[in-house]
């Protein structure tokens, strides 16, 4: 390639990452409260994942809400696309009544995680309350003999409600879902 | 050490095989040499590359290999590997490799056919060699055969052997299933697939495809589990979507019921599980979408058309196709323990969304790596290659409804009632032990 061309394509890659960076939303005294009630709710949810309360955590979405993992990080709207989870109240319930039944194979011998969710950032707060907020985490499975690892990002979409926050939506994007699955995911992550 | 192992000859009775056939590495190396590496594999639809130098790399037995669309259209399968120093060209599974292949070691070039294009200082460093476009050695190699029917590409890597056609057999019905139900008459692929790794033999997938008896007993939890909720959504709405249905016939359809399906079994190791999929109620959905298969067939044709009997296609030794839903999965041996599963969907042209979103649903719920389905199938496969390990048995049998087929033109049939017969496996490894057999 021509040195003027290999420049152009340089110049072209270094635009597109600048228009992917991310926004950082500047901090104001008020937030403190919200991104403390956000980091509660998000340790919340990753105790009641690994303690296998599986009804606690479908009743931490709205009626309406959604847990989707998508199949390519490029996604943007769960409905109609091939996803790995995309589960309303409905089909996460037949999720978990499968998991409990006693045979299901897969889930009789022994496994459990360790969940780990931290750079919680509230990107957005409107003036009802509701929030949207970026997180990360990092789940640690025991299954049989072997320890895996999980990894990747949070976006939950949160309604504020007198009973505290209702996701009404939790996309999951997982590191290790760009690579073949070793394993098959049984619940949510 | 003696070899434990009974000769070739002497693995696969006409109802039971033995062990090592799943288990034995230096079985599997000759399995590759002797079926993956002969016969017709798949390696995608022709819509997985629609521009000229738009690629996916695809495993053929141990043979990395590259499906590129070329300038011309043209729709190739090579070595993915520069004939230098043997580096493999591509290293993503899939994206455009421009106008030319370059090897990024020392930017060999090649056209999409795999023909030496350029090598850096061709005149000055390799006068006098072997080394020049005319030598066929310069080139990336290409499969032997490459063959397309109806949108779907598969290679031979020898030059011998029946076509894909006579190969297939009555077994291209899968893809006249899949092709004829768009009203357009063909496909279209939906990127990308799901891959999932079994840790198990190859054979024993394939042999639980077509397994009838299997799911009442392996899948009854998610039956149930799916179950309960569709007849809460009834009661409150009056109609589940059909998604629940997918789900919950995994137990409302019972062992006797299974048994009311059919299973044809033919030559090259093909079987097709026949049974209706309960996949055309009379809502509005579906009407909407027959009426468009009317308006491009005619009623005659429409009406032959859906009522294709069909469950699950196998297609010996590597796809396992389920028409009516419009899917399909690959298989890739890896190990003699360790098989990739390439899961993949495809879009009816022509016909209404809702028609693809049953498909997708499917995909889902059954074939995505969260699977409600399959994970109890893995389970069950990943006992099975380790209980084979074991010295507690020399044999796996397949000796359901053993000595009942009936044979007609050369395909074998099960009798009515015995829809769970094991047949299918019983021909899978009645072909296993033709193709070991050619040395």
């Amino acid at each position: 390639m021509a040195k003027k061309a290999v420049r152009k394509v340089v110049k072209k890659a270094v635009k597109k990452t600048a228009a992917r960076k991310v926004s950082l939303p500047a901090y104001k005294a008020g937030n403190y409260a919200t991104q403390h009630a956000v980091e509660q709710f998000l340790y919340k949810q990753a105790e009641v994942l690994d303690a296998k309360r599986w009804q606690d955590y479908i009743d931490l979405f709205t009626d309406e809400g959604v847990y989707w993992m998508p199949a390519d990080p490029a996604d943007r709207h769960w409905d109609g696309i091939p996803s790995i989870f995309a589960e309303d109240k409905n089909l996460m319930t037949v999720r978990m009544n499968r998991v409990l039944h006693p045979d299901a194979w897969s889930q009789r011998p022994l496994w459990g995680t360790n969940h780990v969710v931290g750079n919680v950032i509230v990107e957005k707060e409107s003036p009802n309350g509701d929030v949207v907020v970026r997180s990360r985490f990092h789940m640690l499975e025991l299954r049989r003999d072997t320890v895996r690892h999980f990894a990747g990002s949070y976006v939950h979409q949160l309604k504020k409600t007198p009973n505290g926050y209702r996701i009404k939506m939790q996309r999951v994007d997982m590191t290790n879902a760009q690579a073949a699955f070793e394993y098959v995911l049984q619940v949510w992550v | 050490m003696p070899d434990r192992n009974p000769p070739i000859s002497k693995l696969v009775e006409p109802d039971r095989v033995h062990k090592s056939v799943y288990t034995d590495e230096q079985l599997f190396e000759l399995e590759m040499e002797r079926i993956h590496e002969r016969v017709w594999i798949y390696c995608g639809h022709e819509t997985q590359v629609k521009k000229p130098g738009d690629y996916y790399t695809v495993q053929i037995g141990r043979q990395p290999m590259v499906m590129v669309r070329g300038a011309d259209g043209k729709v190739n399968v090579l070595y993915n590997r520069c004939p230098h120093r043997g580096a493999m060209i591509c290293g993503d599974r899939h994206g455009n490799t421009g106008e030319f292949f370059r090897c990024s070691y020392h930017a060999w070039t090649f056209n999409h056919d795999g023909k030496l294009k350029n090598i850096p200082m061709m005149e000055s460093g390799y006068q006098g060699t072997r080394w020049n476009r005319d030598n066929p050695d310069c080139n990336m190699k290409q499969a032997a055969r490459v063959a397309n029917y109806r949108g779907f590409v598969f290679a031979s890597l020898v030059a011998d052997g029946p076509s894909l056609v006579e190969f297939l057999g009555p077994s291209k019905i899968a893809f006249d299933d899949i092709c004829d139900r768009a009203p357009e008459g063909e496909v279209e692929v939906v990127p990308n697939c799901f891959r999932v790794i079994q840790n198990s033999n190859w054979k024993i997938f394939l042999e639980n495809q077509l397994d009838a008896l299997h799911p009442s007993v392996t899948h009854q939890s998610t039956g149930r589990a799916a179950r309960d909720v569709e007849v809460q959504i009834e009661k409150k709405t009056g109609h589940a979507p059909l998604a629940y249905h997918m789900l919950s016939a995994f137990s409302t359809v019972t062992i006797d019921k299974w048994d009311n399906f059919q299973t044809l079994n033919y030559p090259h190791g093909h079987c097709i599980l026949a049974g209706y999929m309960g996949l055309r109620p009379q809502d509005p959905d579906t009407l909407a979408y027959e009426k468009t298969l009317v308006k491009a067939y005619g009623e005659k044709r429409k009406e032959e058309i859906l009522s294709t009997n069909i469950h699950h296609v196998l297609i010996y030794p590597g796809l396992s196709v389920q028409s009516p839903l419009q899917q399909l999965r690959a298989v890739r041996p890896l190990g003699v323990n360790k098989t990739l599963t390439e899961i993949w969907h495809f879009r009816l042209k022509g016909a209404p969304e809702p028609i693809y979103r049953r498909a997708l649903a499917y995909y889902n719920l059954v074939n995505s790596p969260a699977t409600l389905i399959n994970a109890d199938d893995l389970e069950n496969f990943w006992k099975i290659q380790t209980g084979l390990g074991s010295d507690g048995g020399d044999w796996v049998s397949f000796a359901r409804h053993y000595g009942r087929d009936i044979e007609k033109d050369g395909v074998l049939e099960t009798g009515e009632g015995m829809g769970t017969s094991e047949a299918p496996m019983r021909n899978q490894m009645k072909a296993w032990s033709e193709f070991m057999a050619r040395a």
